[in-house]
């Protein structure tokens, strides 16, 4: 390895990117390499159906009159954009969104406090809080729905014997928050777990040293410390939360204005097969997500995944 | 400020292991005290007793004459620096140490004031508006004694706070510690395993070994007058060599030879009845290169010859090492010792001994010489109990 280094060091005197010397430029290419499949696969499965996509949108394109298919340019995101339906969608995609992830995110905190806190049995505490997690999202929703049926659900008979409560807007809407919140607390709290660890114990000691009570400990110094996961946490779960399908698809289909942006998405392009359309609205969803993350990382500071945790 | 007193004070987890047991210390007002002992001798529980961050099983806690044992660490009115500062990472310096001020409920005008008195005497005053992550280890040292001093506590409570520093600034922040509390004249309990804060730092040592308080007194105290093997063997560096030797006749036949005991040392022995096998003490300090003692003094002590196997100069003295055939001193106060320091598994020819000679001392290594040491000064030990057949309260 030296006499290498020895080797490439008159090269760097007369160029102006230092050169690597033979062993550094063999580890780099071998890094290459073995990237690649990886880096390929990536680009096949999610790189060119987006491309696909944005090409598609600027098409117009329904398979029922596939004749009539051109180019039209950013036409589809006027014709999207200035329509009340996807503005209605795009509300109620917005306010489930808040709504879950804020009430996500305080029962996770609550229940990361305790699987944290948790002495006996941590490892049961910690499997049996993440089973709704396991439970794949449309059976959950399927029990739910049964749940509400009238007459036959155990929760329609709790609300009272005349309501459906999925047929009114306010109350579906709850029903739907309600089995998303069910859903992912628990990887809410998971997330929020690891934040938890990052308190050191001497930390609260300290606090309570210098008078603070227990709430005071948890706001003034747990939740700061823990706000790089906390934001991660909320990211993960706005993102997903923005993109809320079966939960709707099962429980109400979309009717009574509970749709959401993905509903609407599936309506016009598997539905409705105009593809042009559909695939405007899945750019707008991708694009709002970018944006929501951008929000996150670069006005809120959070740590992208996978990047250096010491800057923050 | 107030004086702290730990009356019969246990502590038993759970599991039922001991970790503190029948701990009896009274601290005098504006006292400094340090708590000593090897890891896992119950000096880090023992603060947080005090603390109120450990329950106490047994016994009572008294801070300025009132009971304390059932009170949130909040409502003692003490405060704390941790061995890792625990400072808070997202608030600035002023921040961290106003906080106890804010929660507290103090007004804005007084914790400026109070946070710039701190900040001038611990020489922050320039680094108020940064964050802990960008000081040094020394800053971040003197912020977290900052935040225990703003609001004038009853008593400090140190876990250790210079040993994150490396040896020059732990140097320097010694002697500021000291300074700080004389000027400040709070009482003050300082856990530490470095046997050179215990002996520069407190009024009053204490001794712990495996939760039991082994002897309190002041380090000078201790030094000279050690009430175990443990205490002689941990106080002091380097530490006090010991020599199996058997008592016969008013003398004492020792690795180093037979020696004639002092009228001192003889009364002291029959008065503790000492058994016929007996473990010697000598510090290095002691012993002195024979040709440097004069006539009168070579005969009060006792002259031996030995093989220098290494000599350290350290400019104004001397250390030499050598071996001395005859077995090795054993006892368990010995075995925890060296486990302490991390020598139990280091095969050992015989017993090494360590001499502090003049600088002046022509010995050199690898040569024979001829040593001396005082006698009067030597303590002897029992090895089955460990205590101090020698120890004189004055």
């Amino acid at each position: 390895m030296s006499q290498t280094t020895e080797a490439a060091r008159p090269a760097t005197t007369h160029r102006a990117k230092p050169v690597l010397s033979e062993g550094k430029r063999a580890e780099r290419r071998l890094g290459l390499l073995l990237c690649a499949p990886a880096a390929i696969v990536m680009l096949a499965v999610t790189g060119w159906p987006i491309i696909y996509s944005v090409w598609l949108s600027l098409q117009r394109y329904d398979l029922r009159f596939p004749d009539k298919q051109e180019f039209v340019g950013l036409a589809n995101y006027g014709t999207v954009l200035s329509n009340g339906y996807w503005w209605t969608a795009f509300g109620t995609t917005a306010l489930i969104t808040v709504v879950s992830v804020a009430i996500e995110l305080v029962l996770g905190m609550a229940l990361a406090l305790i699987m944290h806190r948790t002495l006996v049995g941590r490892g049961l505490v910690r499997t049996v809080s993440l089973i709704p997690y396991g439970i794949v999202t449309v059976v959950a929703a399927f029990s739910w729905k049964f749940a509400w049926t009238p007459d036959t659900g155990y929760l329609a008979k709790l609300v009272g014997p005349d309501t459906a409560v999925l047929t009114e807007k306010l109350p579906a809407l709850s029903a739907i928050i309600l089995a998303e919140v069910w859903k992912t607390t628990p990887f809410m709290a998971l997330l929020l777990m690891a934040g938890l660890a990052l308190v050191p114990d001497d930390l609260l000691k300290a606090a309570s040293m210098d008078g603070a009570g227990p709430w005071q400990r948890f706001t003034k110094v747990m939740l700061p410390v823990m706000k790089p996961a906390i934001l991660v946490a909320l990211l993960f779960r706005t993102l997903d939360a923005f993109r809320i399908f079966d939960n709707i698809f099962i429980l109400t289909g979309g009717s009574q204005g509970t749709g959401s942006v993905s509903m609407q998405t599936y309506d016009n392009l598997i539905r409705g097969l105009n593809l042009g359309i559909g695939s405007t609205m899945s750019v707008l969803i991708f694009i709002a997500v970018a944006i929501v993350a951008f929000v996150f990382i670069k006005v809120f500071g959070t740590a992208a995944p996978g990047s250096d945790p010491g800057r923050r | 400020m107030a004086e702290i007193v730990l009356d019969k004070v246990t502590k038993r987890y759970a599991d039922g292991a001991l970790a503190v047991s029948d701990v009896n210390i009274e601290i005098a007002d504006g006292e400094f005290v340090i708590l000593v002992g090897p890891s896992g001798c119950g000096k880090s529980t023992t603060l947080n007793m005090i603390a109120g961050l450990e329950d106490i099983t047994g016994g009572e806690l008294r801070i300025g004459g009132v009971r304390m044992n059932e009170k949130a660490p909040k409502d003692r009115d003490i405060a704390m620096v941790f061995q890792s500062y625990a400072l808070y990472p997202h608030m600035t310096v002023r921040e961290n140490m106003a906080f106890p001020l804010r929660l507290a409920k103090v007004d804005n005008a007084t914790v400026t004031r109070k946070v710039e008195e701190a900040a001038a005497i611990l020489d922050l005053k320039a680094h108020l508006d940064r964050k802990p992550a960008n000081l040094s280890g020394g800053q971040r040292q003197r912020v977290a004694m900052g935040r225990a001093i703003v609001r004038s506590p009853k008593a400090f409570l140190m876990d250790e706070p210079l040993s994150n520093l490396d040896a020059k600034l732990r140097g320097q922040m010694r002697t500021s510690v000291s300074r700080l509390q004389k000027q400040l004249g709070t009482t003050t309990v300082y856990v530490t395993h470095d046997q050179t804060e215990a002996m520069t730092l407190g009024d009053r040592v204490v001794v712990l070994r495996g939760g039991l308080v082994q002897q309190i007194g002041a380090p000078q105290f201790l030094y000279d007058h050690p009430a175990n093997l443990f205490v002689a063997g941990f106080i002091g560096a380097p530490a006090m060599n010991f020599l199996p030797a058997t008592l016969e006749n008013g003398s004492l036949s020792t690795p180093l030879g037979t020696v004639a005991l002092t009228d001192r040392v003889r009364r002291a022995a029959e008065a503790a009845d000492a058994p016929r096998e007996v473990i010697m003490g000598v510090r290095p300090e002691h012993f002195e290169d024979a040709s440097l003692v004069d006539a009168a003094a070579l005969d009060r002590g006792a002259s031996f010859d030995a093989q220098v196997e290494v000599l350290e100069s350290m400019g104004a003295e001397k250390f030499a090492y050598f071996s001395v055939e005859g077995g090795e001193a054993h006892a368990s106060d010995l075995a925890d010792l060296a486990a302490d320091a991390g020598s139990a598994g280091v095969p050992d020819t015989g017993s090494q001994v360590v001499t502090r000679l003049s600088a002046a001392s022509a010995v050199a290594e690898g040569q024979p010489a001829k040593f001396w040491f005082d006698t009067d000064k030597v303590q002897l030990f029992d090895p089955a109990s460990g205590a101090n057949l020698t120890y004189s309260a004055d």
